[in-house]
């Protein structure tokens, strides 16, 4: 059980480290989708198939399609796909930081005391699900669905073209 | 090791990966996939802690975790239309260069 848990963070653990470093960026969203589809994957191993779907309908399926479109609307010619390097310092400041984090995040999980507790594995189906969802949480539903509505249309309003600034632009 | 410690340690790695990416990069649009992958160790942690520990109701991990994700979305979905804005401006997205406010 846990080779498979060590196996799908290997992983998701190495196509994210590697599309950090990449400096195409088209394949840096290439591995970031096998990267959430590793995370997936690990909801699967843990049980929450609904959320596991969640994740590859949202990520795999939509975050990674707009982050093509952005990554295709923003470059500045036909074949400019790759970004210049950045500084040795930003990137030396940078892995100082996460490292510290790292270290202290690994030390506080192993020094503490997690025994093995022998709970069953919660199941939980789709209609427990769906009648939470309307029952206990109809109120947290709402106001996501107010959320996603609101910053949808923000998103569009802030990336509409703007005509009159497009026309005193172009030569 | 326990499982849970697995999930932790996989998710504190995941998280700084992300971190790394986030401060590291200069290109706008790493450094809100580095924030999408420091979100993804967040829900990472709901569900490791929602499998393995006793909880009063069965549902509330996964709730949790659907939430997120939705705000996620959300927040994906700006930063990048944000992103398409500062370069109509500046015709470049190098954070470094994006410091003015007005356009």
């Amino acid at each position: 059980m846990n080779a498979v848990l060590i196996a799908i963070a290997l992983v998701t653990l190495g196509a994210a480290a590697v599309a950090m470093t990449l400096r195409n960026l088209i394949h840096s969203a290439l591995l970031l989708i096998a990267s959430w589809a590793g995370v997936a994957a690990f909801y699967l191993w843990a049980g929450a198939e609904f959320v596991a779907f969640a994740e590859v309908l949202v990520y795999v399926g939509a975050v990674s399609m707009v982050v093509l479109f952005a990554v295709l609307l923003t470059r500045r010619s036909r074949d400019d796909l790759t970004v210049a390097s950045d500084s040795a310092r930003r990137a030396f400041s940078g892995f100082i930081t996460g490292g510290a984090v790292c270290g202290v995040l690994f030390g506080a999980v192993i020094a503490s005391p997690m025994g093995v507790m022998s709970s069953p594995t919660p199941t939980v189906t789709v209609r427990q699900i769906g009648t939470q969802l309307m029952g206990t949480h109809a109120a947290s539903l709402l106001i996501v669905g107010v959320i996603l509505t609101v910053a949808l249309l923000g998103a569009i309003v802030i990336a509409s073209a703007d005509r009159k600034d497009n026309s005193e632009d172009t030569p | 090791m326990s499982p849970l410690q697995l999930c932790l340690l996989f998710s504190s790695a995941l998280f700084c990966i992300g971190l790394i990416g986030a401060l590291a990069r200069s290109n706008t649009i790493l450094v809100l996939l580095g924030i999408e992958l420091m979100l993804n160790a967040a829900n990472i942690n709901f569900i490791a802690f929602w499998r393995f520990s006793p909880s009063p109701s069965p549902a509330t991990g996964v709730l949790f975790v659907i939430f997120s994700i939705a705000v996620a979305a959300a927040e994906a979905a700006v930063g990048l239309a944000l992103v398409i804005a500062v370069y109509r401006h500046q015709k470049n997205i190098r954070l470094q260069e994006a410091a003015r406010l007005k356009g």
